[in-house]
């Protein structure tokens, strides 16, 4: 976050605790729903986070910038992609967690066509959630959707991948 | 009419109280998956090189604090999101009107609503049972998974507002595009 910004993001910060605390304290109802859906969410994801964090470290440390790039670079051809869809499969959470490997993945060499397939298929093809969704809605819901959405995703993200690698797209945080 | 017949109706209960049950479970044992792969990682990791693994751990801390701000404010707005669209409104808005018009708000509920999974796909199921058509439900929960405005503060961090926007945006249209093709499949779009 840029320094600049700071002092807005606490502001923004203290009014909303402030707002929770009124409510709390004087019995208001919208915000005391507010914060159950805070507490609860925050929860949910928090307990995640640390793991895919620490797993992003050890993948920085461990894993080589050549590998990367070999199988998931701009030159490594089709089959990166579907490294890509089978890698997000695997992904856990939603799109709070595929950012950051992404990220991860791209300071390692990753093509930007590349971690854009990972993100979109992450959102609409992991495994646990895909199962869950198939439990509820059949399987013949599932399956139509996996058919057209996934070419779909891979298609877009790929060509926009192309185009942003011709405009010479970095993303933000390696430039720092 | 049909609003009132959804709140009332013996599936919405039902189905509620009985999938938060299968859902807790699910998520658990995911959660001890990841933690236990993460412990074994973590673990070999610092038999084979110490200082390795602490500079691995140096490297998580300093991504996490880097989002950490973006992330917060994400949770916000979902708390104060899930208050102004409750399920039972979206539920109401969905299963009323033509198909046409109830995809049209489906995609544009599921576009800024953030929901876990494991609400999401019992609440398509509820309004498959109160009536909405797949096409609808196909628009609400595809744009839920791939479109997000609630995540966008995040989002733009790693991708710069521009892609953030442009990711959306396609994300959006191809979410259509599976509704539509949903809907023609199961034939509900009259063609």
């Amino acid at each position: 976050m840029k320094n600049s910004k700071m002092p807005i993001f606490l502001a923004m910060s203290v009014i909303y605790a402030g707002f929770l605390l009124y409510s709390s304290i004087y019995g208001f109802e919208p915000g005391q729903q507010m914060w159950g859906n805070f507490r609860d969410f925050s929860l949910q994801m928090l307990k995640m986070m640390p793991c895919i964090f620490i797993l992003i470290g050890l993948f920085d440390v461990w894993v080589k910038k050549e590998t990367v790039e070999r199988h998931l670079g701009t030159d490594s051809g089709p089959l990166s992609y579907l490294w890509a869809v089978l890698l997000a499969g695997t992904t856990v959470g939603g799109i709070y967690v595929a950012l950051p490997v992404a990220s991860a993945l791209y300071s390692k060499g990753a093509g930007t066509g590349v971690i854009l397939v990972y993100v979109s298929a992450s959102a609409i093809c992991r495994i646990p959630m895909t199962l869950f969704e198939a439990s509820f809605l059949g399987w013949e819901f599932t399956m139509v959707r996996f058919a057209v959405s996934i070419p779909l995703v891979v298609l877009v993200s790929v060509l926009l991948g192309r185009y942003l690698d011709r405009k010479g797209w970095v993303m933000p945080d390696e430039q720092e | 009419m049909s609003s009132s017949n959804t709140l009332s109706n013996p599936h919405w209960t039902g189905a509620r109280s009985e999938t938060s049950f299968h859902a807790d479970g699910r998520k658990g044992n995911n959660v001890i998956i990841l933690y236990a792969f993460t412990a074994a990682a973590l673990l070999v990791s610092f038999i084979a090189d110490m200082r390795k693994t602490i500079r691995g751990l140096e490297i998580a801390l300093k991504r996490f604090l880097r989002i950490g701000p973006a992330f917060l404010t994400m949770l916000v707005l979902v708390s104060i999101a899930l208050f102004v669209f409750p399920e039972e409104t979206i539920a109401r808005s969905l299963t009323s009107g033509s198909i046409w018009l109830a995809t049209g708000i489906g995609t544009l509920i599921g576009s800024i609503a953030v929901m876990p999974g494991f609400i999401a796909f019992p609440l398509g199921s509820v309004l498959r049972n109160s009536g909405a058509p797949y096409m609808v439900v196909s628009g609400f929960t595809t744009t839920l998974m791939m479109v997000g405005i609630l995540t966008f503060p995040m989002e733009k961090k790693y991708f710069g507002v521009r892609l953030a926007l442009l990711r959306n945006l396609l994300a959006f249209l191809t979410a259509l595009a599976v509704a539509f093709a949903t809907g023609l499949y199961f034939g509900e779009t009259g063609f």
